[in-house]
């Protein structure tokens, strides 16, 4: 019989744990995903012959619970290689280099306050780690173990003892901009640092909200936030992640668009049955569970006549607007930038953290920077499967690039944009513009079209306080299940949020087989 | 000197009907409803009260908020907020509905005219633009016009206002079903009634465009002049719809949207009006919480009161015993009522001391001295007014 009792929508890294555990305990999953490899914005893709690419590029905290529960080393999963040092790259050919433990190529005062800070950091990453593997207690929701929740959580930050616990709630919704200047003064460092807050946000250095968090969370694993590529790319990840939730049992079809979530109604009220394809294939289940964004999900997939009008609303008014772009470049040769070795580390170019705020100026006035700012990988140096021999790969993260340009994407702005990319880079690595064989540029609009992500948010929507913990996505949301029964959410629009983390799929799952 | 109006944009608008009012209007009592000067009274409430009860009145509802609801999306957009089921509605008939925020709270009560398969008008005391604008979120064919001020509207109540109207030319009006619509060309454009009001006696509704206002009103004042037509304001209002049993927004409920305090405002079951609600219907806003209240129980009901006495319970709290120990609930409004020769009230009572006895702790005044009665209420299932003309087709001959 044709009928499920979980299908996931989207082959996202999300949908695939979800899959993965759900299938393990033991349900008929099956996961449709829209194009023609899983992985969502981690699915790496051929952008020109013999050279490939992902748009998530790197790993700094995946969930080591997932890992463990669904055993992905089983499964091919080899994250032992090499964490990458974040290069802040200067200008004149000095550059700063970030580790775990260490800075380099600043005072030595600066370096002694990176030790202190990080070590700062890493304890009030340890007191939220646990925070982000649980599900939000429901707003109005009394119950002792939603409460529990938050008294745990109070806890472990009142046992921070009291001088951080204080250092603690002042640092939470600091600007980056004050949290640099109060620790550092060298202006690569300061920039390159903030980045790790900022980066996939509508916030720059100068922003309160919510950037100190976010790089509380991407240091909740034990790597501290250090960036790794697994054996293989990241394709490594999504494959084990495949193989999981496949030999548990999840199907798995590809190239399958749902066109929208089916609900019927009766005198109990609506609930949903299953999806509908794109091709007017309809395929029953018990719950569907989406990977899709929220706004998506709820306003496209299942239809906002289907919710309550203040819910509706609430999801439409989400923030979702995506501010970074990703760029590919297939070169003919190992690129090679002034003042480094091998290009095997993490780049970040942006050499104040003015030149971080004045790109998102332009950006927040619906126009290009015009010096942008961006974070540097060549993948193929890790892994040089991604191209042909002796050839590689380059990866970047570029901010603040607006998914609504004035005027629209066209194929002048996108080519002055890559101009201005170019320029930029060339700077650092002097001739990688004569090795370019093929660039690909993907604007946040570029990636609403080809990964069905609104806005082209790499999480969603965004992650700020407004739409975090028990608002993320919205109240009456925020713990998997939605308002309609048999709907639920797995994806980075739910608690804890984006990037490759895998929490989402976890919690979503834990809630399902409650 | 410069002679224009600063205030412009501040003074009161006048309705169409505004000219022949404002003649009539001998003691200058004017309000305002929604940005319109607007009468209390005409020229002595109590007289204009009878008019309604006896013969009949005008009373303008121009100022009540008018939407028109219109595309293959109408009855869907429309069926999805309010808590009736508007499918059922057929066309040139007229429902009484009302609609709910998620948490299942009253936003506000109104009339929903259907004029077409896919065109409706929807009634209301106040704006509600941006609640409709929210609504029409998830349906893409769906348009809403205010049109409030493209339509002049005259409310005509009372026992004489079939015969007026037929004296107007209007044939067969006497066929209209209560909550019916009908058409009739009217001095090169046309008019619509509607057999609908708020008074719980015998009436309609007359919508004209507003360039025909004074015509209607000129062709209506010849037609009733020996039928006791008299314009009536707010506080004739007031009177005869509490008799009907009927609510008021401010008086026995706060628009959700306006409340700042927590539960200020109220759900349907509170109000009494769970008849409106059709849990057959799948989905419409509110629907999970007003299941939970209707299983709960609300929490508040809203009752009729008779009242023992001649002495007016206006803002009384009332009590389960006489020597006023429990307090169990309040009054809403509360008049003295001519036609039923009784002291009536609407009142909000704790639902668990439906059964019980209750007393009405009395503040009332005599030149200037206040003194204080307790009476036994009695709580009533009819409306105090309710006569059989409001319901027959056709109404009786006057």
């Amino acid at each position: 019989m044709n009928r499920y009792d979980s299908i996931i929508v989207g082959a996202g890294h999300n949908g695939l744990v979800c899959a993965a555990y759900l299938a393990k305990a033991g349900q008929k999953v099956l996961v449709l995903e829209a194009s023609a490899e899983p992985g969502g914005l981690a699915a790496t893709r051929e952008f020109y012959p013999g050279f490939m690419s992902s748009v998530a590029h790197s790993i700094s905290s995946f969930s080591s619970k997932v890992i463990e529960d669904l055993q992905l080393q089983s499964h091919g999963l080899n994250l032992s290689g090499r964490t990458m040092d974040t290069i802040g790259m200067g200008l004149d050919g000095k550059h700063v280099v970030i580790g775990d433990e260490m800075v380099s190529g600043v005072s030595p005062e600066d370096a002694r306050s990176y030790v202190e800070l990080r070590r700062q950091l890493k304890r009030f990453a340890k007191a939220l780690a646990s925070f982000w593997m649980k599900t939000m207690p429901r707003i109005g929701n009394n119950s002792p173990g939603e409460l529990m929740t938050f008294a745990q959580l109070g806890l472990k930050l009142r046992l921070l003892g009291k001088e951080d616990l204080l250092e603690f709630m002042r640092m939470a919704t600091l600007p980056m901009r004050d949290l640099m200047d109060e620790n550092f003064d060298d202006k690569v460092l300061k920039a390159a640092l903030s980045w790790d807050g900022l980066a996939g946000s509508r916030l720059a250095p100068r922003s309160p909200n919510s950037p100190v968090f976010a790089m509380l969370f991407k240091m909740f694993e034990a790597s501290g936030g250090m960036h790794a590529i697994p054996a293989g790319g990241i394709a490594g990840l999504v494959n084990a992640l495949v193989g999981a939730a496949t030999v548990a049992g999840a199907e798995l079809r590809l190239n399958t668009a749902v066109e929208r979530i089916t609900v019927v109604g009766d005198e109990s009220g609506l609930r949903v049955t299953g999806v509908e394809l794109a091709g007017g294939e309809v395929i029953e289940a018990s719950r569907v569970i989406s990977c899709a964004d929220p706004k998506r999900t709820f306003l496209k997939l299942l239809g906002g006549a289907n919710l309550e009008i203040e819910f509706a609303n609430r999801i439409n008014r989400l923030r979702t607007e995506g501010l970074v772009a990703k760029l590919h470049l297939a070169l003919s040769a190992e690129p090679k930038f002034t003042g480094m070795g091998r290009a095997n580390n993490r780049m970040i170019i942006a050499p104040t953290m003015d030149s971080i705020e004045f790109a998102f100026d332009d950006a927040k006035y619906g126009g290009c920077p015009e010096v942008p700012v961006m974070e540097v990988l060549v993948p193929s140096m890790q892994d040089p499967t991604l191209a042909p021999a002796g050839q590689h790969v380059l990866s970047a993260n570029v901010m603040y690039v607006p998914a609504e340009l004035r005027g629209g994407w066209t194929d002048e702005a996108k080519s002055n944009l890559l101009q201005r990319l170019l320029v930029q880079l060339e700077q650092y690595a002097p001739g990688i513009s004569a090795q370019v064989i093929h660039a690909e540029l993907l604007t946040p609009h570029d990636l609403e079209q080809t990964h069905n992500v609104t806005g082209g948010h790499w999480h969603h929507t965004e992650f700020a306080v407004d739409q975090l913990l028990m608002m993320r996505p919205t109240y009456e949301a925020a713990q998997y299940s939605a308002p309609v029964p048999g709907l639920y959410l797995c994806g980075a629009g739910s608690h804890p949020g984006g990037g490759l983390v895998g929490a989402p799929g976890h919690n979503a799952a834990r809630e399902i087989l409650k | 000197m410069n002679t224009e109006d600063r205030f412009a944009g501040e003074r009161l608008r006048e309705s169409p009907f505004h000219p022949r009012q404002s003649a009539l209007n001998l003691r200058e009592a004017w309000s305002s409803w929604n940005g319109y000067k607007f009468a209390d009274y005409y020229y002595d409430a109590e007289y204009e009260y009878f008019c309604i009860r006896n013969t009949c009145g005008t009373y303008d509802i121009t100022p009540m908020q008018k939407y028109e609801i219109s595309g293959p999306d109408a009855e869907a957009m429309l069926n999805r907020m309010v808590t009736r089921d508007v499918s059922k509605l057929g066309i040139n008939r007229v429902t009484y509905v009302c609609w709910c925020t998620d948490e299942g709270r009253m936003i506000d009560d109104g009339t929903i005219f259907r004029l077409a398969d896919d065109r409706f008008m929807l009634t209301c005391g106040s704006p509600s633009v941006a609640w409709l604008r929210k609504s029409v979120l998830g349906f893409d064919q769906v348009t809403v016009r205010d049109v409030t001020d493209e339509t002049a509207a005259l409310s005509l109540q009372g026992p004489t206002s079939c015969t007026v109207l037929q004296q107007m030319g209007l044939e067969d009006i006497a066929t209209l079903k209560p909550f019916g619509i009908a058409h009739f060309p009217f001095h090169g454009g046309s008019l619509m009634v509607s057999r609908t009001g708020f008074t719980g006696d015998l009436g309609y509704e007359l919508w004209v465009t507003p360039e025909l206002a004074l015509t209607l009103w000129d062709v209506l004042y010849a037609a009733g002049e020996n039928y006791g037509i008299h314009p009536y304001g707010e506080t004739a209002t007031n009177m005869a719809r509490l008799e009907a049993g009927f609510i008021m927004p401010d008086m026995e409920f706060n628009e959700a949207l306006k409340t700042v305090h927590f539960e200020h405002d109220h759900t349907p079951y509170e109000l009494s009006l769970g008849w409106l609600v059709d849990f057959k219907k799948p989905h419409f806003n509110g629907r999970k919480a007003l299941l939970a209240e209707k299983q709960q129980g609300p929490h508040y009901t809203l009752v009729k009161l008779d009242i023992e006495g001649n002495k007016v319970a206006d803002g009384s709290w009332l009590y389960s015993d006489k020597a006023c120990r429990k307090k169990i609930g309040y009054v809403t409004s509360a008049m003295w009522s001519p036609s039923a020769k009784a002291n009536i009230a609407l009142a909000m009572i704790e639902t668990p001391r439906l059964n019980g006895s209750v007393w009405a702790e009395i503040y009332y005044e005599k030149e200037l001295r206040y003194y204080e009665k307790v009476a036994r209420c009695e709580i009533k299932d009819q409306p105090f007014w309710a006569p059989a003309r409001a319901r027959q087709t056709p109404p009786p001959p006057f």
